[in-house]
């Protein structure tokens, strides 16, 4: 499974910073998007993957029983899936005010606070 | 129970959640504004009295012990951060009732302004890896929304390379932190410390230390990652322009002070040398940036820049005086470039543009005004006896006792390219008569709805203004005791087992001992509580 689950987050890793180079205002966020989810997923990996192991401690014991899923990666990627969720819902606002003011879905025209 | 560390975090979010809920009521969020901030800046002055007899102070979070729960813990450099953001979130409490129009006010102005000093100041308190990032997180979204308050295109467009940019920044962090749970199975920085001697692979501590480099180093804007700095900072309200002058990156720098003190210390090789060169390269090109500006707070963008460089050198010498000298640059920089970016609010207010072609003739107008940007200025630019001079001078002579002179000559170089930036603004805005297609509309430039609101308000931009040009007086007057306690900082965050021993409550050398004894340590324990805050 590991090696399954790297290969598909090294593509959204690679997809969303292609995505994030385009010109494209939506592409942007999509990208962004992409790359969050792929953080969460490498967490997830990252911090082992154990299946049908719940971390649940028997009655009568202080300690679950043989080998368990660590239950502290998945609260951290719940964390981040709702700050993510939370700060693209505003990225996506955000563009369409943008494309509002500036009338073109294009990076190239936003130029004008750099020089 | 050691309120004093969560009250930092506590007051910002009380007075944020109340003031949400008078939505309607100007007045009452103008009040909290300011109650709320003095309530921050009391505690804050209590957190720093007892981290300085004391020298840690840790609380852990749901009683849940060390490694497994949040810890929440003050050093003598978290307390002074928390001290300056005290300090600072007072000045714009008072500052803001001046310049923030009703329109901004009603869409949320102060509510946000609270979460953010909460955001800066869990950021600055917290001893767990990932609630690190959440408190981040929680300054970021803050930001983003008083970024694009009012919602002009300069504003959209800053915002969007912003927001970018800081996002690629989390996203790298998080990643770095899931890796380094997978690691060494542990999120606590201080039991990350102990357990990152003990990791097989070296090339993976680099990789990982490489990308908190990288992540903080675009939240520090750090070259070559600080664009997003000057394309954006100019955009906002002046409040807002000052307030993240002042917190926001240094917010970043702390981040590497921290975890390049604490996490990757000795193993550091040619990360070392990539730190130093980047701060370096930090100061030149901030520096260079600014001379070619002639917009007021465009040129105190590129100068947030230049003088990052200065405490990220600090950092990367690393001797404790150079360590030492880095905090005292963060904390003068605070003070002053805070202060830098209100003055130039009042002079928008008095002239109507940031333009310092069209400005002109405000010494002769506003003496005091003028004094107190000389202050400031020349303090940035390092001149005796103001709070710069000492700053730069602790780093430069660290840089000597290092024997790295290039480095230093380059900094007192810097020094100089700075004083002439702000000559530049010196001479134009305040020197020079006005232009004279400028002449007309001086003082009725514009202010919050009608004229009767001027005068007030500009008593009560004056204030925190002259306040914090009297601070940076003090600074330079009173450094040798406060480069007492920039020592403290320096010893502690070069020995780090302090720290680790006031988190884990175990002496570093037994824990260690005992961590070695163990088997490799197995990740799945009883790792309940954290992580969902």
């Amino acid at each position: 499974m590991e090696p399954l689950m790297a290969l598909a987050i090294g593509v959204m890793y690679a997809t969303a910073i292609f995505m994030m180079l385009r010109r494209s205002i939506v592409k942007l966020v999509i990208g962004l998007l992409l790359l969050s989810n792929a953080a969460n997923l490498l967490i997830f990996t990252t911090a082992g993957m154990t299946r049908g192991a719940p971390p649940l401690i028997p009655e009568g014991m202080l300690q679950p029983v043989g080998e368990v899923a660590d239950p502290l990666p998945q609260a951290v990627v719940l964390t981040a899936i709702v700050i993510a969720f939370g700060v693209l819902a505003f990225a996506v606002v955000l563009i369409r005010r943008a494309y509002e003011v500036v009338k073109a879905d294009d990076l190239d025209k936003m130029k004008d606070t750099d020089t | 129970m050691r309120p004093e560390v969560a009250l930092p975090i506590l007051l910002p979010l009380l007075s944020g959640a109340v003031s949400l809920l008078f939505w309607r009521s100007r007045p009452m969020q103008r009040f909290l504004a300011v109650a709320g901030n003095l309530a921050l800046l009391v505690a804050s002055v209590w957190l720093f009295a007892a981290t300085l007899s004391e020298g840690y102070i840790t609380m852990q979070m749901g009683s849940w012990p060390a490694p497994f729960g949040i810890t929440l813990i003050a050093d003598v450099l978290s307390a002074v951060m928390i001290l300056m953001t005290g300090i600072i979130g007072l000045a714009m409490g008072i500052y803001s009732l001046a310049t923030t129009g009703h329109g901004h006010e009603k869409f949320g102005y102060y509510p946000l302004m609270h979460l953010l000093l909460a955001g800066v100041a869990g950021a600055f308190l917290t001893g767990d890896l990932f609630n690190l990032y959440v408190w981040f997180e929680v300054m970021l979204v803050a930001s983003f929304a008083l970024l694009i308050l009012g919602g002009e295109r300069a504003q959209m467009e800053g915002a969007i390379k912003y927001v970018t940019l800081n996002l690629l920044a989390s996203v790298i962090f998080l990643s770095a932190v899931g890796l380094l749970y997978g690691t060494v199975g542990t999120l606590n920085m201080a039991d990350i410390a102990l357990r990152i001697d003990m990791v097989e692979h070296a090339g993976m501590v680099e990789v990982l230390a490489v990308m908190f480099m990288v992540a903080f180093g675009i939240k520090a804007a750090a070259f070559p990652l600080f664009f997003w700095l000057p394309a954006s900072y100019h955009t906002p309200p002046v409040a807002v322009s000052a307030l993240f002058a002042g917190l926001l990156t240094k917010v970043g720098v702390y981040a590497l002070f921290r975890v390049f003190t604490l996490i990757f210390d000795q193993s550091m090789g040619y990360l070392q040398d990539i730190m130093l060169w980047g701060a370096v390269l930090t100061m030149v090109t901030g520096v260079l940036g600014a001379a070619a500006q002639y917009e007021f707070r465009r040129i105190l963008s590129f100068h947030i820049v230049s003088q990052i460089g200065y405490m990220i050198l600090g950092l990367a010498l690393y001797t404790p005086l150079a360590i030492a000298g880095g905090v005292f640059a963060i904390m003068h920089n605070i003070v002053v470039k805070t202060n830098l970016f209100l003055i130039s609010g009042i002079t928008h207010r008095l002239q109507g543009t940031y333009q310092l072609k069209k400005m002109g003739g405000l010494y002769k107008e506003r003496p005091w005004l003028a004094v107190a940007f000389f202050i400031s200025a020349f303090s940035l630019a390092g001149v005796p006896p103001l709070s710069g001079f000492f700053a730069k001078f602790v780093i430069v002579r660290a840089g000597i006792e290092a024997e790295a002179y290039v480095v230093t000559g380059i900094a007192l170089a810097v020094g100089l390219m700075t004083l002439y930036s702000m000559v530049k603004i010196w001479n134009e805005v305040f020197w020079k008569g006005l232009p004279e297609e400028n002449l007309v509309p001086v003082s009725a430039a514009p202010s919050g709805d009608d004229g009767r609101l001027i005068k007030p308000s500009l008593w009560m931009m004056y204030l925190p203004v002259v306040v914090l040009a009297l601070f940076s007086l003090l600074i330079g007057i009173f450094a040798e005791p406060i480069m007492l306690v920039m020592n403290t900082i320096g010893d502690q965050l070069f020995e780090p087992d302090g720290y680790i021993e006031a988190v884990l409550g175990v002496a570093a050398n037994a824990q260690e001992a005992l961590l070695n004894a163990d088997d490799p340590q197995p990740e799945m324990n009883t790792s309940g509580g954290e992580g969902t805050p």
